[in-house]
């Protein structure tokens, strides 16, 4: 009795504040994952914790804002989003501010701010816009130009440099037009010209440093010592973990600091070791839930436009999840991609809770269906 | 969002696509999720103990941790090479703030000169900042207790303490004991060679020369190990494991401290060298060779001024005893008496009239005696006791050089003696061959008469002269010096084995005890030790020898005082005591010095002395000479000419 009335309340209470229950849950197991991990890595440092959670608080915060907002505002909204995105973009290879040979950040007084993280969002949303405008699935011609609303945003970034993000964003307007109903034919054309497009890209567009990221992935023992250094030591945390781990706090990798980047890029690392391959296949399955749940929201989203974008961003969530783990278990190269939710810091943080707000203001605020 | 068409969605068939897309994807997702979760089950659960290893192998250090050396006794148990604490003074660079404020204070605390600071911060490049470096290596007692006391004011300074050896007796036994200095890049590549490099892993020192080098491996001990656990930084985080060295053996020697220190006494001053060996076991109890020089300079690295100081025409690092090559001159009578008797080129009987010259036929050459008047008629023993050269002058020239060469090899000259120094020489045993192939020259008959008084090319080493007499004592038999008597454990002295050389075979045993009494005869009967051992309380038997460095021409006489002191006859003196009951063989070498029996022989003496201080013997009566009657012998022609 009792029981059933707490939940109905509750249940109401999540549905007030537009926020989906489930995907919720999962949020907050992975962050108190993350935060469990951290504490190891970062050699049990109380205040590293509390600004974690001070930044975890935060993003939730605008999680929720952004799930308070009707999709249909975001469908209108999606147009400037990425005009502005896209004006920001090039100011950052104008007047932008550089840090560590790379041109990313916009200064504006207060604090710094990148711009290519408006577009991991503003992506989507246009070509979801875009495609959604016209009966799915969509022409060729419509195809095109999705890619073309692709494109000019992922070069921009490339040419900071930032070889990571630039490709992520590709990734979530390709999923977009790949949900949207891009023909088969067209996708093997794009596989196609894609490998036709590595070796120019490896010639004309990378630079050095990345390209050594590259010849380290495919051979880190050549360098041991150097660019292979991490790689090798991320590994010996992962396989010295064995089924088991060897326990919370006890990974010599980790607490003996041969790990670099511990607490960040490599926490996946950290969690391997001490967990092991069981704790491995846990925070497999918590992403997995999340990714699943994302995805019935996305086909239970009301219209294409949601559809779309809500897919994109799952996809794309998953994508990071895939690439972060594939690298720091050694079979992608190094780029600089946290593990989502998980690793320590970054503003990347708000961005991607941002898009679980917009997943959330999908699933929790429907229409009632009009015959118009 | 206006726009100019009116779209008419087929809302059902978008989401059946879009349905069917999104099947697709979780499709996709789902091999990604098996791509990671496979190759992590390959590295995790495949290559488990592969990985486990590497980590291991990251944080656990093995450091080796260095054994105590093996201490050093006298045969009486005095302690001649001990190990003590040497102070020095570390810096833990990431505790200081102020580096050259933290030195400047210091200095005004304790001396630290300029090459302390500059080879600090030669040190200190490439160091760790967590890892100690030495700014003084060696602290005085009293700049411990000065730094002690103020301590709690340098927090990141500290006094390390760490042990080397030590040289009580310095300069008295250096050429025995050698010493220690500091493994330096020759050494590691010996060490790694024999396979070595891992015991001294955490040694400091090695033996550099002497006892200390030649019984290294007994002295060094075993290396231990501590396991520890380290970060990424090599900084230690916790010891897991503790297998402790095992120190090195201790060493007992034959020497004898006390006759040890006697011999220092009597070369004060003097250049030249002793041996004192038992020969009964062949045990060295003593040897000096002096000037000699201070050991424990070497031990913590000579300064080049002190270095140079022993760099002198004295040659203090020389050890004359085992390296020094001299002519063993008449101190080898004795032994040629023993050759030609038993070639039966001379009989005990036979004798030749000495007018102070001796000619051969057809050669222009004249060899003179010692003694410009000659000795009278002399047989073998009188020749060995009044050291009359013109016996055998005839005697060698009877013999030939081949029959000469032979048989004194066979007492061991011309080669090592193996007693257990790595600083040996072997002399030279001329033969026909030896000379032809070292010198390029050929044999002259006049070579061999010069052999016949111990000149020419032949040359010994006073400890391969020691070995002889001992090997004539003991009748053939040939004990190899040995220093080291044994090892110590708990208490007791484990011997080392005595070691010997095949015996020389003798036709006549008779021959041994005719040479014998002529060395009796030579300190008791009228010889040429005679004073020098007067009233001694025990019997001994020696010989005599002078040694002349430069060739006298024919009509000149020898005048010391017009000779450079640089090239005076050295003194030699070769004996052993009780006659009848040998305990000691003792030859000294006394560099340009003069006579042997009036420089040589006492010093022989008083090392007999002091070696017998504490024993006493019964009244002894004078044997009288052995030999016959000269008017019953019958006459040996010599082709010598008045």
């Amino acid at each position: 009795m009792l029981r059933t009335k707490l939940a109905s309340n509750s249940r109401s209470f999540l549905q007030r504040i537009h926020c989906d229950g489930a995907l919720l849950l999962g949020l907050l197991v992975l962050m108190t994952v993350g935060l469990v991990t951290i504490y190891s890595a970062g050699g049990q440092d109380v205040g590293l914790i509390q600004r974690q959670f001070t930044r975890l608080a935060l993003a939730l915060g605008v999680m929720l804002v952004v799930a308070q907002i009707p999709p249909m505002a975001y469908q209108k909204l999606s147009v400037y989003f990425y005009v502005i995105g896209i004006a920001m973009l090039i100011a950052v290879l104008v007047i932008g501010v550089s840090s560590k040979g790379a041109q990313r950040w916009l200064d504006l007084g207060a604090f710094r701010f990148q711009p290519s993280e408006i577009m991991k969002l503003a992506v989507p949303m246009m070509v979801a816009w875009y495609i959604s405008r016209f009966n799915l699935p969509p022409k060729t011609w419509h195809i095109l130009i999705g890619f073309t609303l692709v494109a000019l945003p992922t070069l921009l970034i490339a040419r900071q440099p930032d070889l990571g993000t630039s490709l992520l964003i590709a990734c979530s307007g390709v999923f977009a037009l790949f949900l949207a109903g891009m023909s088969w034919r067209f996708i093997s054309f794009v596989a196609i010209a894609a490998s036709a497009f590595t070796p120019i890209m490896w010639i004309f567009l990378m630079k050095d440093y990345q390209k050594q990221r590259v010849l380290t992935f495919l051979n880190p023992e050549s360098d041991p010592l150097g660019s292979g250094y991490h790689i090798i030591q991320s590994q010996i945390a992962i396989g010295s973990g064995g089924a088991q781990g060897k326990g919370w706090l006890q990974g010599t990798q980790s607490q003996l600091e041969f790990l670099p980047e511990r607490h960040t890029d490599f926490i996946f690392a950290v969690f391997s070791e001490e967990f092991g391959f069981w704790g491995v296949v846990a925070l497999l399955a918590i992403y997995a839930f999340i990714v699943i749940r994302g995805m019935l929201i996305a086909v239970k989203a009301q219209n294409a436009f949601s559809k779309i974008l809500a897919g994109s961003i799952t996809l794309t969530f998953f994508v990071y999840v895939f690439v972060n783990m594939g690298m720091v278990s050694g079979i992608l190269p190094v780029v600089g991609v946290p593990l989502p939710l998980v690793s320590y810091g970054g503003t990347s943080m708000v961005t991607l809770l941002a898009g679980f707000g917009i997943l959330m203001a999908i699933s929790t605020q429907k229409r009632i269906m009009s015959r118009e | 969002m206006p726009s100019p068409r009116i779209l008419i969605k087929d809302h059902s068939a978008e989401a059946n696509l879009f349905a069917r897309r999104t099947f697709i994807g979780l499709l996709v997702v789902f091999v990604m999720v098996s791509m990671v979760l496979s190759n992590l089950y390959y590295l995790q659960i495949s290559r488990f103990e592969d990985y486990q290893t590497r980590a291991d192998g990251n944080r656990i250090k093995v450091l080796p941790v260095a054994p105590n050396r093996g201490l050093i006794y006298d045969r009486n148990g005095i302690l001649l090479a001990e190990n003590r604490p040497v102070f020095s003074l570390q810096v833990i660079p990431e505790d200081i703030e102020n580096l050259e404020l933290t030195i400047k204070e210091l200095s005004t605390l304790l001396e630290i000169d300029e090459e302390d600071v500059g080879d600090f911060y030669q040190d200190l490049k490439g160091n760790r900042r967590f890892k100690p470096v030495d700014l003084i290596n060696r602290l005085t007692p009293k700049e411990v207790a000065l730094f002690s006391a103020k301590q709690h004011k340098y927090p990141g300074v500290s006094v390390e303490a760490r042990l080397a050896r030590y040289y009580p007796y310095s300069n008295a036994l250096t050429h025995v004991i050698g010493y220690v200095a500091k493994i330096n890049k020759k050494d590691l590549q010996k060490l790694s060679e024999a396979g070595f490099e891992a015991n001294y892993a955490a040694t400091y020192d090695i033996g550099k020369r002497g006892i200390e080098k030649y019984h290294e491996e007994k002295l060094h001990g075993k290396v231990g190990f501590q396991e520890v656990e380290v970060n990424n930084q090599g900084r230690i985080i916790r010891i897991l494991n503790f297998n402790p060295p095992a120190p090195g053996q201790d060493i007992v020697l034959n020497i004898d401290m006390n006759l040890q220190l006697e011999a220092e006494k009597a070369f004060a001053g003097k250049k030249g060298t002793v041996v004192a060996i038992d020969p009964k076991d062949g045990g060295v109890l003593a040897l000096y060779s002096s000037p000699s020089y201070d050991p424990n300079l070497f031990v913590h690295g000579i300064s080049s001024k002190n270095y140079k100081k022993l760099l002198t025409s004295d040659r203090p690092l020389f050890n004359r005893a085992t390296q020094g090559q001299y002519p063993p001159a008449s101190t080898i009578k004795p032994l040629l008496a023993l050759a030609g008797l038993e070639e039966k080129v001379i009989t005990p009987e036979s004798r030749i009239n000495d007018f102070g010259k001796y000619q051969l036929k057809n050669v222009e050459r004249i060899w003179r005696d010692h003694n410009p008047w000659g000795h009278g008629w002399v047989d073998v023993t009188k020749a060995i006791e009044v050291s009359c050269d013109i016996f055998f002058y005839d005697m060698a020239y009877k013999l030939g050089i081949d029959r000469i060469s032979e048989s004194m090899s066979e007492f061991g000259f011309g080669d090592y003696t193996g007693i257990d120094l790595h600083e040996e020489a072997d002399g030279i045993m001329p033969s026909r061959g030896i000379v032809k192939a070292r010198f390029n020259r050929p044999w002259y008959i006049g070579d061999t008469i010069n052999i016949g008084i111990g000149q020419s090319y032949w040359t010994a080493t006073p400890v391969q002269l020691t070995q002889a007499i001992v090997t004539l004592v003991n009748k053939g038999k040939r004990i190899i010096p040995q220093i080291i008597r044994g090892n110590m454990q708990k208490d007791t002295v484990i011997l080392e084995a005595i070691k010997e050389r095949r015996p020389i075979a003798i036709k006549d045993e008779h021959n041994w005890d005719i040479v014998l009494d002529a060395m009796y005869g030579t300190v008791n009967r009228k010889g040429s030790a005679r004073k020098a051992f007067k009233g001694a309380h025990y019997i001994s038997a020696g010989k005599t020898g002078t040694a002349q460095l430069v060739t006298i021409a024919q009509d000149e006489k020898y005048d010391a005082e017009k000779l450079s002191k640089k090239n005076r006859d050295n003194a030699m003196y070769v004996g052993y005591a009780p006659y009848d009951n040998p305990q000691i063989a003792v030859t000294v070498v006394l560099e340009n010095a003069g006579h042997g029996g009036a420089e040589a022989a006492p010093i022989a003496r008083k090392m007999m002395d002091n070696y017998f201080r504490d024993q006493t013997f019964p009244e002894h009566k004078v044997i009288e000479y052995l030999g016959q009657d000269l008017e019953s012998t019958e006459i040996t022609q010599v082709e010598s000419q008045p």
